[in-house]
């Protein structure tokens, strides 16, 4: 069954994106990302260790050749430094992809929702395919559609957090009214948050911390896989009407 | 003459040749351009321009790449 997602053209493998964040060591982040099956990986922008020659790079263990790289604007908490960090991440020439966060809040995390649109509306019109990070708020996801967003990424539930999907409905609400690729993007814990995102119809989902921060990296990167496909499959098979009483599976027929 | 210049490098105020271009930078750094992005006093410094663009005493570089990030 031929069920890729396709963002602007670009076809994906995986609907499990992962974060390159947190890890012990590049090795690990290698082998993590390996188990996911993801072939969208992002990353951050940050200055280069210039004073020791000899330090690692990321890309030396995630090959750009073999996964799709989303540079993301973490850490940014205005619409200046958003586009700064996009722009150089372009000028890298590794990837056209752009993650906007723009944070407005330190505790939560929170998107900066006016910064976010801004920065949606001006990078999308010098080329960039924009995949912002929102709240989960369907009336914004339709402004970032209409100022060029290629996808939406609504949180789940506050970033590296583990709640879950908190709120439901409103992922659905955006989900129905919202004409692009919806990926959830934050806030997941474990591999059953995955599969309901993906139960809910959910394009595909980007997480770091719940892999990163798990006792077992690796074995849990493999759950996410499974917990994506389980839900996408569930959501395609079309699940049953949930009734408040019983119906028997077997026959009345028959009985003595 | 001077023979060298400092630049404000990631931050740090550092020596170098005089008359250094990016692209002399980044070999002086043993830094792949493929890898990385440059921005000279806030103004990205295409590619194609690394060779001809020269550095002046007092620039602020920012030399960034990819890190591990959600």
């Amino acid at each position: 069954m031929d069920d890729k997602l396709v963002i602007k053209g670009i076809e994906f493998k995986s609907r499990l994106w992962v974060g390159t964040g947190k890890y012990k060591d590049f090795e690990e982040t290698r082998k993590a990302i390996e188990a996911s099956g993801a072939d969208v990986v992002t990353v951050a922008v940050r200055r280069t260790n210039i004073f020791d020659s000899k330090s690692e790079n990321l890309l030396d263990y995630i090959d750009p050749k073999k996964y799709k790289i989303l540079p993301n604007t973490a850490g940014c908490y205005t619409l200046e430094d958003a586009l700064r960090y996009a722009r150089l991440a372009r000028e890298t020439g590794i990837s056209d992809l752009i993650k906007i966060e723009v944070i407005g809040d330190e505790k939560t995390l929170f998107p900066d929702s006016c910064a976010t649109l801004k920065a949606t509306e001006i990078l999308a019109k010098e080329g960039f395919i924009v995949l912002p990070y929102i709240n989960d708020d369907p009336v914004m996801a339709l402004r970032l559609v209409d100022a060029g967003a290629a996808a939406v990424m609504p949180l789940a539930a506050p970033i590296g957090s583990g709640l879950g999907i908190r709120n439901p409905f409103n992922l659905k609400i955006i989900l129905e009214q919202a004409k692009v690729p919806i990926i959830v993007d934050a806030g997941v814990g474990t591999a059953s948050d995955v599969a309901l995102a993906m139960e809910l119809g959910c394009d595909a989902v980007l997480l770091n911390t719940a892999i990163a921060g798990a006792k077992d990296p690796i074995a849990m990167s493999e759950a996410m896989k499974y917990g994506v496909m389980a839900g996408r499959l569930a959501y395609k098979a079309g699940r049953i009407q949930r009734k408040l009483y019983a119906t028997a599976s077997s026959p009345i027929e028959g009985m003595l | 003459m001077r023979m060298n210049m400092k630049l404000k490098l990631n931050g740090t105020e550092t020596e170098v040749q005089d008359s250094l271009t990016v692209a002399g930078l980044l070999e002086t750094l043993k830094i792949d351009p493929g890898r990385v992005a440059v921005e000279v006093n806030l103004k990205i410094v295409k590619k194609c321009d690394y060779e001809k663009h020269t550095l002046n005493d007092g620039d602020a570089v920012e030399i960034v790449n990819f890190v591990g990030g959600g």
